[in-house]
């Protein structure tokens, strides 16, 4: 039971991570990112080009895949939704434009980063043995350790800085926020900068541990998706809870119903299911409380 | 004046130059060849590795001339159509090359869209050559497909039998991804090895294609402590992770698979940890590895920046192809001509050193000649590469 609970824990770290730079820019601008998860698989692949290839330390890869996806997502905010989302009024536009760059990206890390499976060597050796209840190796616990330290500096960022205060303001009611002086473009491009850059040292942080590859960003969206839905969509404590209750539930799953075949994704579907069925708003509820 | 003339001249050499290159190329005639794969998504691998090894040896062939069929040199094109994994786009894929008049066609990579072009193929006369295992593609009244590698059924008994007899192997685990592929290979595998005595401890565990930590999937696995754990049909981009956790949760016993692998990738995923992981591979290893192989690597590096280990058995169909033309130059249009050769059909196998021959085999798998004769080179990773452990031939 330990070890289940350990594997939960860990993997509820990493999927909050994920889950928050998504719940993020829907929360500012109401926009279902699909390339969420290949952002994720960008910064994955800079860090590995960084470390891997480059011989650079980890912390510069890390470095390079925050500003990287930070770039790329205040670019892609600038030049693509702002003027669809000014055009169009219609939500369906967006998600196409998200679905159209998640494909893109896609074509582009084929084409620059090849089909193959990357990885960083370990960026710490050794396993934690506990009496064999609790086996986890020490760069997980760092891994996961990171992760957490992520999440809380984000949070405090939303709550004490002036940026995180304007994005809250944005993300409760944008009229309002835009009438006492708040600047909407301006922290709409944070908004999806900070949101892609925290996709970006996600991938940066787990290519040390699960490598990354082309494939990856679909599957990562829809667990994004999962968690958000989890824990009520646009709420930063609802991906956060959302994340963790997913990662829960797939170590659970995974060992108590290991005997019955992979059906433990089958099961969290169908628990979504019925709980949206009773809660749609999810945990938490509408964007920041 | 001088510099005028010189550069006149300059110029005219360059354009007769230009001429005739395009003459010397215009000469040959262009014979095409079909890859119908997947190149794009997680599986992307798989089906890169075929296309980039026929597009390398059809460079290589080009270069130097062309290839030569009942007298005639061809340059080789190969078509390529990406079908996504997808057994409909593979349907797509293998229309297309109907109507671009191929008759030869490499893939698909997975069982559900080498099953799904299956009429389209025998409705148009094209030959084609699965990387799939399922019989009934190769078994008549089927006859257009061949297999082009070992299938699981073939390696994996003979990979159990030299572990239980060389290092004890009693009892083994299976574990595989929810997928047709690494579930029929488990199944065949699971069976094969309560066939040959061994204990099979574990064959329920599956795991999800895009699972990212295989800690959770494995533990129940360990626990059950087998000497042997199979990974069934897996991708070179899961096994690292399912190695690195297998070995993280204290594992200590062999780790094998009946797929290709690819050194670098293993060494940048699980390191050391996968030293002593044992895969099927072709024949690139240093002592098995002909001059011939030896430059098809060197030139597929430099064509594609990085050589992948998986090639080493993708290199073969292309080669099967055309020595079989080049055996029965009818066998260009006519595809019957073309399995009335197989029969009989036996060329050198250039890619490995000694006497190895290109053949088709599979009469005691499928009761007919529908395979193509690699060698079953199984070999074991150690520290960035891999070594040979034994070769066997199938059939």
């Amino acid at each position: 039971m330990e070890q289940i609970l350990a594997n939960g824990l860990y993997l509820g770290a990493q999927y909050a991570l994920i889950a928050l730079g998504l719940t993020l820019i829907f929360s500012l601008m109401n926009v279902l990112n699909f390339a969420h998860g290949q952002m994720y698989v960008f910064g994955g692949f800079v860090t590995y080009t960084v470390v891997a290839q480059w011989g650079l330390p980890f912390i510069v890869g890390l470095m390079a895949s925050a500003i990287i996806l930070a770039v790329m997502g205040a670019l892609i905010e600038v030049f693509l939704f702002r003027p669809v989302i000014r055009k169009s009024k219609r939500d369906e536009s967006t998600m196409l434009l998200a679905a159209g760059i998640a494909f893109f990206l896609d074509a582009v890390i084929l084409l620059v980063f090849g089909e193959k499976q990357r990885g960083v060597p370990k960026i710490v050796d050794g396993v934690f043995n506990w009496d064999m209840r609790i086996i986890m190796p020490y760069d997980r616990i760092l891994i996961g350790v990171l992760a957490v330290a992520l999440i809380a500096g984000f949070i405090a960022l939303m709550q004490y800085s002036k940026t995180g205060r304007a994005m809250r303001a944005l993300a409760q009611d944008r009229m309002a926020a835009q009438l006492m002086g708040v600047d909407v473009d301006r922290y709409s491009m944070i908004g999806f900068a900070l949101g892609a850059m925290l996709a970006g040292l996600v991938g940066g942080l787990l290519v040390t541990i699960t490598g990354i590859n082309l494939g990856m960003g679909g599957p990562t969206s829809i667990k994004a998706f999962l968690m958000i839905m989890i824990g009520g969509a646009g709420v930063i404590s609802g991906a956060i809870a959302g994340g963790f209750i997913l990662g829960m539930m797939e170590s659970v799953g995974l060992t108590v119903l290991a005997a019955y075949g992979d059906i433990t994704y089958l099961v969290i579907f169908a628990s979504l299911m019925v709980f949206l069925a009773f809660r749609p708003q999810g945990l938490m509820g509408k964007p920041w409380g | 004046m001088l510099r005028r003339s010189f550069l006149r001249t300059t110029a005219l050499a360059a354009v007769a130059s230009i001429a005739m290159l395009g003459a010397a190329h215009a000469e040959n005639p262009i014979l095409k060849i079909g890859f119908v794969g997947v190149t794009s998504g997680p599986a992307a691998a798989w089906g890169t590795s075929n296309q980039r090894s026929m597009e390398t040896r059809a460079a290589w062939i080009n270069e130097t001339g062309g290839y030569d069929i009942g007298g005639t040199k061809y340059d080789i094109e190969i078509v390529s159509f990406d079908d996504q994994k997808d057994p409909k786009r593979a349907i797509a894929g293998m229309e297309q090359m109907a109507q671009a008049g191929i008759h030869y066609v490499v893939g698909p990579n997975v069982d559900d869209g080498a099953a799904a072009v299956r009429p389209v193929a025998e409705q148009n006369d094209i030959m084609y050559f699965p990387y799939a295992f399922p019989k009934e593609l190769y078994t008549a009244p089927a006859s257009n497909a061949i297999l082009g590698m070992v299938a699981n059924y073939q390696s994996g008994p003979a990979i159990y039998k030299y572990l239980m007899e060389n290092n004890g192997v009693k009892k083994v685990a299976f574990v595989a991804g929810n997928e047709s592929d690494p579930l029929s290979q488990r199944d065949s595998g699971a069976a094969a090895a309560r066939e040959l005595g061994l204990e099979v401890v574990s064959d329920s565990v599956t795991y999800q294609m895009d699972t990212t930590d295989f800690t959770p999937v494995l533990l129940p696995v360990i626990q059950t402590a087998p000497d042997l754990l199979v990974l069934s049909g897996v991708s070179p981009a899961n096994a690292p992770q399912l190695i690195r956790s297998a070995r993280e949760l204290g594992y200590t016993g062999l780790i094998s698979t009946e797929t290709a692998q690819n050194a670098a990738v293993l060494a940048e995923g699980a390191g050391e940890l996968a030293n002593g992981f044992i895969s099927v591979g072709g024949a690139s290893t240093p002592d098995l590895a002909s001059d011939m192989m030896k430059e098809f690597v060197t030139r597929y590096t430099a064509m594609f920046g990085e050589y992948n280990d998986e090639s080493n058995t993708k290199v073969y169909a292309l080669e099967y192809i055309l020595a079989t033309m080049a055996a029965n130059p009818a066998a260009i249009e006519d595809i019957d001509a073309f399995k009335a050769t197989m029969d009989t059909f036996e060329a050198p196998n250039p890619f490995m050193v000694g006497d190895a021959k290109l053949k088709y085999v599979g009469s005691s798998s499928f009761g007919q000649k529908r395979q193509v004769s690699v060698p079953l080179v199984v070999n074991v990773y150690k520290d960035g590469a891999f070594e040979t452990l034994f070769v066997a031939q199938v059939d």
